[in-house]
């Protein structure tokens, strides 16, 4: 059986529909399952239909090729631990990145393909577009992978006049393009696209390690963004709607993502990408805004259970440290002892909070915690006054009350969860060190907060010991 | 230490200053306590459940005063009736008492019990600090009343407050008028939203109109500006003339308007202000009510008479002075939680020996008899103290305001200008097919802008893997080009598909893996 060109229209058509309808089931946890078997079915559609297409004549490689990648893929989705779900992501865009490169080159050497005059030039626009986006993202997510893998480290690197060279490297390019477009010869232009490719690459890298750590929400789902705009710009090159279409929803999904992380640090897109956090010379000097001082008062695992018991709304603030320390069973444990008691217990989660957007939230759910008492940060913050304890976990930047009254702060204007309102606020952490942003907190010397040092995890397991013997 | 709590002894007062939960956790405390028989009966809570709980049974008031180190009340000491003495006098030698005492209206009870060589904690003078809101009785006394007052309010009133459509007809909210929005009008104003009536607040300060709004009220704002209405302590002070005149219109307006009007404006040692007059209360709906909290202080309304309710020109007028008690199991559960953490603050070695510590300020305030000599008033102490600034700092802090190149508007004209020529131009030399193509490109990106901003935030991480597999659909371009003539067309393609294959597989399963996990409460 094969499809003619006009059937495997239609089914391109059909899986376009699918994958609109995949994102839009993403709007409640309820429709989210049934939106992703959508996008299952759209891809099988798409896929079969162009292996049946006239355009498809040997089998054999392709099969191969799929049963590899597939079992490869499959076995990572398995095997991934929820807290490693940022690497498994950036590691999938770099993935994307590189198939766009591959098929930028095969395009370009395809001998089948024929054009002339300005249909040449766009297409050859296209495709060299198609592997300058590709092979950015590839780099760079590979690097975003390295970081939040923790096998590259996590601070800015910063090399001395690192825009002027991003800027000669853009120029380069530009000035390489129009050499290609010019060149006659395939032999050339090949070299011109590696040469591009080269730049791309290296570009990506020097990006993605000039970002530090608590931006890295922005970075990952900016290379998501990438990777969508990459798909497009090989759907032109290609004349594909179906990629077209598919990499631009998946192109302005990663842009949206980008925007609300930035704006929940109160930053502007250009600065993130620009890099290090606290470190550019455009904000005025931490120093100078008065260090926060005073006395801390640590409490211990057992007077957090007394406190918890006491109370009738407990607010958990979870933070990167939660993930990092594994501690997420153990809050749902604590969650459910206190509930059962009939403590009203809410989790607010800052947009930033975690290494990629929503990752948090996703930890509590891998911990059963019920998607219905986590909140967002616009939803949950004034309820904060009501509350008798907010507990953060493994939280620092995000319920930083400098970012409201400190003007000087690195942070000012940054939208943060108010835990200092509550009653009481019970802050654990491993040290007196200061969060990503290096910024001080002064929620840590405020009379109603109590600072339960030491691993998380240990800690939170103290404290249901602690909970559970208290009757 | 022995804990005693005595019967109260003022007529029709229901409430009892310990319930068996609280004296279960005072016990823990290192404390021994006993209980007058029969002082938590009129708050439902029988001699058994305080015996259950630990707590012994003393048969009368005089033997459990004399053997009490500590006693806690609920209302100040006053005549007992059937002993024909003063509960002042029963207060053992250097014995501690703790319960409401209003001590600038009684300055002779101060003497009567300072005589007994006692140590006396006003629970009414606990100072306003955020470390002193657990003990805050006053606040946990008014949320009750607040409560209690629009409960009364409805039982007084002969309509739904919810507005209903019903078979016979349809019904129309009433609407709610609550003036002062501190602990007991924002009670009211939970209480009353949660009937479904439409509720209005008035306060003199302006800084609780979040608070008012966020219980899902309106804020009537007086047309009158004035500075800074609330004192060190976060009460309201006087208001001058202007403004109570202007006051007096709106709230005038509001009377007529609304079917329930609750007035809990107080200011401290002052009488209560009169906000509502005669020809207010005339100008209102026959069948309205008036709860006025402040009755105890003089009322807010003219008419109100103390501790009753009278209907004055078709206006039911409640004036109970007892509302708490009148929620006496629910009052005494808060009181008695908010003297727990008094003797946590005064025992905090948990030895069971109570001990005054003048130097914090917190137990300094609440003090007003300290072994025999009246500590009361106490020195002033700074409220919400401002952390220390360091001088130099605050001006040098500042951001330095970068200005615009060019105007914000001209920009926006600009970039119009420059997107207007790159289509122009796009249209005029790109070829037909690729015109076709991008508008495909331009409405996906539309599409893909009115779908996402749908996205919950709690899933954006399956978003990402989700977008992450979809965006695998580039393994049609691998696809295509693996049939073109060529060995290395054939690997490169290969090699593509292979990578966007662990994509496709990888990011579906691993979303559906992930969305398998979120879940319901229940």
């Amino acid at each position: 059986m094969s499809f003619s060109e006009g059937l495997v229209t239609v089914s391109y058509i059909a899986a376009t529909i699918l994958f609109i309808l995949s994102l839009g089931g993403l709007s409640s946890p309820e429709t989210a399952r049934r939106g992703n078997l959508y996008g299952m079915i759209g891809m099988a559609i798409a896929i079969i239909a162009t292996i049946l297409g006239p355009r498809v004549s040997s089998v054999m490689p392709i099969f191969i090729a799929m049963l590899i990648g597939g079992s490869i893929g499959g076995y990572a989705a398995r095997t991934v631990k929820m807290t490693e779900m940022p690497e498994l992501v950036a590691a999938m865009h770099s993935l994307v990145g590189l198939a766009a490169v591959l098929i930028g080159f095969a395009n370009y050497w395809d001998s089948t393909i024929h054009f002339e005059g300005v249909e040449k030039a766009i297409h050859e626009t296209e495709i060299y577009l198609g592997i300058l986006i590709g092979a950015v993202t590839f780099s760079g997510s590979v690097i975003a992978f390295g970081k939040l893998s923790g096998r590259i480290g996590g601070k800015p690197m910063l090399l001395p006049g690192r825009h002027m060279i991003n800027l000669t490297g853009l120029i380069v390019v530009i000035i390489v393009a129009k050499l290609f477009l010019g060149a006659e010869s395939g032999v050339w232009g090949s070299f011109l696209l590696m040469i591009m490719t080269g730049i791309a690459l290296a570009f990506g890298v020097h990006m993605v390690m000039a970002i530090g750590g608590a931006d890295m929400p922005v970075v990952v789902s900016m290379l998501n963004s990438y990777s969508g705009w990459a798909a497009a710009a090989t759907g032109f090159m290609l004349g594909n709607d179906l990629l077209i279409v598919t990499g631009a929803l998946v192109g302005s999904s990663g842009a949206i993502l980008s925007y609300i992380m930035c704006r929940a640090m109160n930053r502007h897109f250009i600065a993130v990408i620009a890099g290090g956090f606290g470190t550019g010379g455009g904000t005025a000097p931490a120093a100078g805004s008065g260090e926060p001082q005073g006395e801390v008062t640590p409490i211990s695992a057992e007077e957090t259970a007394e406190v918890l018991r006491q109370a009738s709304k407990v607010i958990f603030v979870p933070g990167y440290g939660m993930a990092v320390a594994q501690a997420q069973h153990t809050v749902f444990e604590i969650q459910k002892a206190l509930r059962e008691r009939g403590i009203h217990v809410h989790f607010a989660i800052h947009p930033v909070a975690g290494r990629m957007p929503g990752h948090m939230n996703v930890l509590l759910a891998e911990a059963k915690v019920p998607y219905d008492i986590v909140a967002e940060m616009d939803e949950i913050n004034h309820e904060f006054p009501e509350t008798d304890v907010a507990m953060v976990i493994g939280a620092n930047d995000i319920v930083n009350p400098g970012a409201q009254d400190d003007p000087g702060s690195p942070i000012a204007g940054m939208p943060v969860l108010e835990v200092w309102k509550a009653k009481t606020s019970i802050v654990m952490k491993r040290s007196m060190a200061s969060g990503y942003a290096g910024v001080d907190n002064p929620l840590f010397y405020k009379e109603n907060n109590r600072m339960l040092f030491g691993d998380a995890k240990k800690m939170l397991d103290e404290v249901l010991a602690a909970l559970r013997a208290g009757g | 230490m022995r804990i005693g709590v005595p019967k109260e002894v003022h007529a029709g007062e229901r409430r009892v200053a310990t319930t068996p939960d609280v004296a279960a956790k005072l016990i823990k405390l290192g404390f021994t306590v006993a209980i007058e028989s029969g002082a938590g009966a009129a708050a439902d809570l029988d001699d058994d459940a305080f015996r259950a709980a630990g707590v012994e049974i003393v048969p009368d008031a005089r033997t459990l005063w004399a053997e009490s180190d500590v006693v806690l009340k609920v209302r100040g000491p006053e005549p007992h009736p059937g002993l024909g003495c003063h509960e002042a006098d029963l207060l053992r030698e250097g014995g501690m008492l703790a319960s409401f005492l209003w001590p600038a209206q009684n300055p002779e009870l101060l003497e009567r019990l300072a005589a007994r060589k006692g140590t006396v904690i006003a629970m009414d003078s606990v100072p306003r600090i955020s470390r002193a809101q657990k003990l805050d009785t006053l606040s946990s006394m008014a949320n009750i009343a607040g409560y209690r007052a629009v409960i009364e309010a409805a039982q007084h009133f002969g309509r739904f407050f919810t507005g209903q459509v019903t078979a016979a007809g349809k019904v129309p909210p009433a609407k709610v008028f609550i003036i002062g929005a501190g602990v007991a009008g924002l009670a009211a104003i939970g209480a009353a939203n949660g009937m479904g009536a439409i509720v209005r607040a008035m306060d003199t300060r302006p800084e609780v109109k979040d608070q008012v709004k966020s219980l899902g009220a309106e804020f009537v704002e007086v047309d009158y500006k004035e500075e800074g209405s609330s004192t060190a302590g976060g009460y309201a002070k006087v208001m001058s003339e202007g403004y109570q005149a202007a006051q007096k219109a709106t709230t005038a307006k509001q009377c007529q308007e609304c079917d329930v009007v609750i007035t809990t404006a107080l200011i401290p040692g002052k009488p209560a202000p009169r906000l509502i007059t005669a020809e207010m209360v005339q100008a209102m709906q026959p069948g309205s009510v008036i709860v006025d909290l402040a009755a105890e202080q003089g009322g807010n309304c003219e008419l109100t008479v103390p501790g009753q309710v009278v209907v004055r020109h078709g206006v039911n007028i409640i004036g109970y002075t007892d509302l708490p008690s009148r929620m006496a199991r629910q009052s005494s559960q808060l009181y008695g939680t908010n003297l727990l953490r008094l003797m946590e603050e005064l025992c905090k070695a948990k030895d069971g020996v109570a001990v005054v510590n003048m130097e914090d300020e917190m137990i300094r305030g609440a003090t007003v008899v300290k072994e025999g000599t009246i500590t009361w008033p106490p020195p002033p102490i700074s409220v919400s103290a401002a952390p220390q600034k360091p001088a130099a700092a605050a001006p040098a802090a500042k951001p330095e305001e970068k200005k615009p190149l060019v105007p914000a508007p001209v920009r926006k004209a600009l970039f119009a200008a420059i997107g207007a020529y790159a289509l122009y131009t796009l249209g005029a030399y790109a070829p037909a097919a690729f015109m076709s193509h991008f508008m495909v490109f331009v409405l996906a990106c539309f599409v893909g802008y009115m779908v996402i901003w749908n996205v919950t935030p709690a899933l954006h991480t399956p978003l990402m893997s989700v977008t992450n597999a979809i965006s695998s659909i580039i393994s049609i371009g691998a696809l295509i080009q693996i049939s073109s003539p060529g060995f290395w067309m054939t690997v490169l393609a290969g090699l593509a598909l292979l990578l966007t294959s662990v994509n496709t597989i990888g990011g579906f399963a691993v979303t559906q893996r992930m969305l398998a996990m979120f879940r319901k409460s229940g």
